[in-house]
C-alpha cells in the first residue's frame, strides 16, 4: 500500500469512526492519533516511489509540500481543539452529541482537502473542494447563535456560487483540451494536460481561466468575493478558523496555480498575471484598510487572512522564480502563523469570556504565557523580522520593485497600512491594565494546548533566520514549475 | 447528426432556458419551485435525448438523477419544508421584475457573445447549448440576489446547476458527468438540510434572509 493512500485513507476511515463516537474526551484523542497518523504517512510521502501519474492521484514537487504542511496544520490544531472543546464543554457552549458531529466533520474536511491537493484529475479535485465547503459549512454554524447561522448561509451561498462557476470553468478547460488529447480522462487529468498545454485552444483557454479564477478565488477569499470569510471566521469554532485560514485558502490557491501552470506553457494563451495581481492588489487594500474597523478579535484576523492571500495572489501574478518562491513562502509562513494566532486568540477569547477587543486588554499581565504568545504571533503576521513572514514579503516588494516599481508602492502602502492596525490592536489586547477574566475557567491555559502555538512559531522564527538549502533548492524548482 | 436529433436537442436546450426566465417573475415560493421541477423535468428529457442520439448510455443515469431527484424528491421536499415552516406564500422581489428580466435578456446577450465565438471549431449543437447552458448558470445568481429568501435561494442554485448539467450533456465525451450531478445533488441536499437543521423561521420568524442581516448591527463589527 503507497503511503498515499494512508494519507487519504486514515482521514476518511477515522472520520467514520468518530462519528460512532459518543464520549467526546476520547473522539479528541482519536482526533489527535488520527491526525499524527496521517501526518507519518504525509512525512513518508518524501522518500516513498510516487505514484505513477495518470491513476486518479498524482505527487510532484508541487503538491508535495501541501500536503505535508496541510497534515501538519491539521495535527497541531487537533491537539489545540482537544483542550479547546473540553474548555466549551465546561462552559456549556457544546454538547456531546454536537461534538460527535463536529470531530467526524474535522477529520472528513481534512481528508477532502488533501484529495484535492493529491487529485490528478480536475474532477476529483473540484469533488473535493466541494466536499471541503460542505464539511466546514456545517461547522462553521456549530454553535447554532443566529449569527453563526447567517455565516454558514452565507459560506454555503457564496461558495456554492463559486464551486459552480469553477465548474462551468473545468468544463471549458476540457472543451479547449479535447482536440488535443482525445475524448474521456486523458483531457482532465493534470499530468496529461501539462504534457500538451501548448496544443490547447488559446481562446477557450482564456474563457475557463476566467470562470475557475472567479470559481476557486471565492475560496480563497480574493476580493471582491470574500464576503464570506470573515464572517464564517468569526463565528464558527476557533480551531476550525485555524484551519481555513491556515489550510482551506492554501487548497484553493493551489487549484488556481495549477490552472495557471496551464495556461503559462501555452504561448498563445493570456498572460493570467495582470488578472491575479488585480485581485490581489484589490484583497491586500482592501483589507488592510478594514482592519481599522474591526472591533471583534477573531474577525480581525479573518480580514489579515484575506490581506496575506492578497500578497500572495500578487506574488504568483507577478510570476518569475523569485516572485513564485516568494508566493510559495508566504503561503506556507501564513499557514503557520495565522495558525499559531487562531490557537491563542481561541484562548483569549476563552479566559475572557469575549471576543470583543474594546473588553480585553492587559493580557501579558493576566496571562504572561498567552499574552506573549499573542505579541510574537502579532509581530510575525505584521511582517517584522525575525519572522518568515518578512522573508517573504520582502522578497515580493524587492522583486517587484525591480520588474515594476509603480506596483510595489501599492503594495509597500498595504503592507504599512496593514502593519499599522494590526500593532495599534495588539498594543490595546496585551498591554495596559487587564481587564476582568471569564467566571468558568478564566484562569490558566494548560501548557499542553500553549505547545501547538510555540512550535508554529519557532518554525517561522527559525525559517525567518534561516532557511535550509535542500528546502531552498526546492521552493526553487516549484517556482520555475510555475511560470 | 440528423435534423430531426439537432432540432429536439435544440428546442429541449432553449425551453430549460425559457423556463429560467420563467423563474425570474414568480413571486409565490410553491409556483417557483415547480418552474424549477419543471426545468429538471427537460433537463433530463434533454440529456435522454443526448444518451440516445450519441448512445452514450451514461447520459441516461443523469437524466435519472434530473427526473428523480431534482424533478421530483427535492421539489417534494421543499413543499414539504414551506408547510412544516409555515412560511407565508409570496417574497417581494429586492428589486423590479421589469429590471430583473432585463438584466436577465442581458445576461443571456452577454453569454452568446462569449460562447460563439470561442467555440467556433464545434459543432453548431454543442455551441448553441453551451449559450443556452452558460445564460442558465449565470441566471441562477441573479434570481439569488433579486429575491433574499433562503428558499428561493436554494430554488437559483437548483437552477444553476440545471445549466451546468446541460453543458455536461452537450460537450461530446465530457467525463465525470454523472459524477458530477450527484455531488451537486449531496449539495441541495446539504443546502434543504441546513434550511431545516438551522430553524432559520423559528428563530427569525422568517426566511427572509435580510431579516438575518439585521443580526449584524448587535454583532462586534
Amino acid at each position: 500500500m503507497t503511503p498515499l493512500l494512508v494519507v487519504l485513507g486514515v482521514p476518511a476511515g477515522a472520520a467514520i469512526v468518530l462519528a460512532f463516537i459518543s464520549q467526546w474526551r476520547l473522539a479528541a484523542w482519536l482526533n489527535v492519533a488520527a491526525s499524527a497518523a496521517t501526518f507519518a504517512a504525509a512525512a513518508t510521502l518524501f522518500v516513498a516511489e510516487r505514484p505513477e501519474p495518470g491513476h486518479l492521484l498524482l505527487v510532484d514537487d508541487f503538491n508535495i509540500y501541501l500536503i505535508a504542511l496541510t497534515a501538519f496544520v491539521a495535527l497541531t490544531t487537533a491537539v489545540f481543539s482537544a483542550s479547546y472543546i473540553a474548555h466549551e464543554v465546561r462552559r456549556r457552549r457544546l454538547t456531546p452529541r454536537l461534538l460527535r458531529f463536529y470531530h467526524a466533520m474535522y477529520q472528513a474536511f481534512i481528508g477532502s482537502m488533501l484529495m484535492a491537493l493529491s487529485a490528478d484529475n480536475l474532477g476529483l479535485m473540484w469533488v473535493a473542494v466541494e466536499g471541503a465547503t460542505l464539511s466546514t459549512a456545517l461547522m462553521v454554524s456549530l454553535y447554532r447563535t443566529p449569527a453563526a447561522i447567517e455565516a454558514a448561509w452565507k459560506y454555503f451561498i457564496l461558495c456554492g456560487v463559486g464551486i459552480a462557476l469553477a465548474l462551468f470553468g473545468t468544463m471549458l478547460m476540457y472543451l479547449a483540451a479535447q482536440p488535443a488529447l482525445g475524448e474521456g480522462m486523458a483531457a482532465v487529468t493534470w499530468s496529461t494536460l501539462m504534457a500538451h498545454a501548448a496544443d490547447f485552444d488559446p481562446a477557450l483557454l482564456n474563457v475557463a481561466f476566467v470562470f475557475l479564477l472567479v470559481g476557486y478565488g471565492t475560496k480563497v477569499g480574493l476580493a471582491p468575493f470574500h464576503a464570506w470569510l470573515p464572517d464564517a471566521h468569526a463565528e464558527g469554532p476557533t480551531p476550525i478558523s485555524a484551519v481555513l485560514s491556515g489550510l482551506l485558502l492554501n487548497v484553493a490557491l493551489y487549484a488556481v496555480l495549477r490552472f495557471k501552470m496551464l495556461l503559462a506553457a501555452n504561448p498563445q494563451a493570456l498572460a493570467p498575471g495582470p488578472l491575479m495581481i488585480g485581485m490581489g492588489l484589490l484583497s491586500l487594500s482592501l483589507a488592510a484598510l478594514m482592519l481599522y474597523r474591526r472591533r471583534d478579535i477573531k474577525r480581525l484576523f479573518a480580514y489579515s487572512s484575506i490581506e496575506h492571500m492578497g500578497i500572495a495572489a500578487f506574488a504568483f501574478g507577478m510570476g518569475g522564480p523569485l516572485a513564485n518562491f516568494a508566493g510559495l513562502l508566504h503561503m506556507t509562513m501564513h499557514s503557520l502563523v495565522k495558525a499559531a494566532i487562531f490557537f491563542t486568540v481561541g484562548h483569549v477569547s476563552q479566559v475572557k469570556g469575549t471576543q470583543r477587543i474594546a473588553d480585553i486588554s492587559g493580557l501579558t499581565t493576566s496571562h504572561p504565557a498567552l499574552g506573549w504568545s499573542l505579541v510574537a504571533g502579532v509581530v510575525a503576521i505584521a511582517g517584522l523580522p525575525p519572522f518568515g513572514v518578512f522573508t517573504s514579503e520582502f522578497l515580493v516588494v524587492s522583486s517587484t520593485f525591480a520588474r515594476q516599481p509603480l506596483l510595489a508602492l501599492p503594495v509597500a502602502v498595504g503592507l504599512l497600512v496593514g502593519f499599522g492596525a494590526l500593532l495599534l490592536r495588539l498594543h490595546q489586547l496585551a498591554f495596559g491594565p487587564p481587564s476582568p477574566n471569564a467566571r468558568v475557567g478564566g484562569r490558566t491555559v494548560p501548557t499542553l494546548s500553549l505547545l501547538p502555538i510555540w512550535l508554529h512559531l519557532a518554525l517561522a522564527l527559525v525559517a525567518g533566520i534561516y532557511l535550509p538549502a535542500p528546502l531552498v533548492a526546492w521552493f526553487q524548482s516549484v517556482a520555475r514549475l510555475l511560470g | 447528426m440528423t435534423d430531426l436529433a439537432f432540432d429536439v436537442a435544440h428546442l429541449l436546450g432553449a425551453l430549460v432556458l425559457t423556463l429560467s426566465f420563467a423563474l425570474l417573475y414568480q413571486r409565490r415560493l410553491t409556483t417557483a419551485i415547480n418552474v424549477v421541477a419543471m426545468q429538471a423535468a427537460t433537463l433530463a428529457a434533454a440529456a435522454a435525448w443526448q444518451a440516445v442520439t450519441r448512445d452514450s448510455p451514461h447520459l441516461f443515469a443523469t437524466a435519472a438523477i434530473a427526473l428523480i431527484f431534482k424533478a421530483a424528491a427535492v421539489p417534494l421536499l421543499l413543499h414539504w419544508l414551506i408547510r412544516r415552516l409555515n412560511i407565508s406564500g409570496t417574497v417581494e422581489p429586492v428589486f423590479g421584475v421589469t429590471l430583473t428580466m432585463g438584466l436577465g435578456v442581458g445576461i443571456t446577450g452577454l453569454a452568446i457573445l462569449l460562447v460563439l465565438p470561442i467555440t467556433a471549431g464545434e459543432t453548431l449543437l454543442l455551441r448553441e447549448d453551451l449559450a443556452f447552458a452558460l445564460a442558465v448558470t449565470l441566471i441562477g445568481p441573479l434570481l439569488m440576489i433579486a429575491r433574499r429568501n433562503a428558499v428561493i435561494q436554494v430554488v437559483g442554485f437548483m437552477s444553476m446547476e440545471n445549466g451546468l448539467i446541460l453543458a455536461a450533456v452537450g460537450v461530446k465525451g465530457m467525463p465525470l458527468v454523472v459524477e458530477a450531478s450527484v455531488a451537486f445533488s449531496v449539495m441541495i441536499a446539504t443546502f434543504i438540510f441546513g434550511v431545516f437543521f438551522f430553524h432559520i423561521r423559528e428563530r427569525f420568524d422568517s426566511l427572509d434572509v435580510s431579516r438575518l442581516e439585521e443580526m449584524q448591527g448587535e454583532r462586534h463589527g
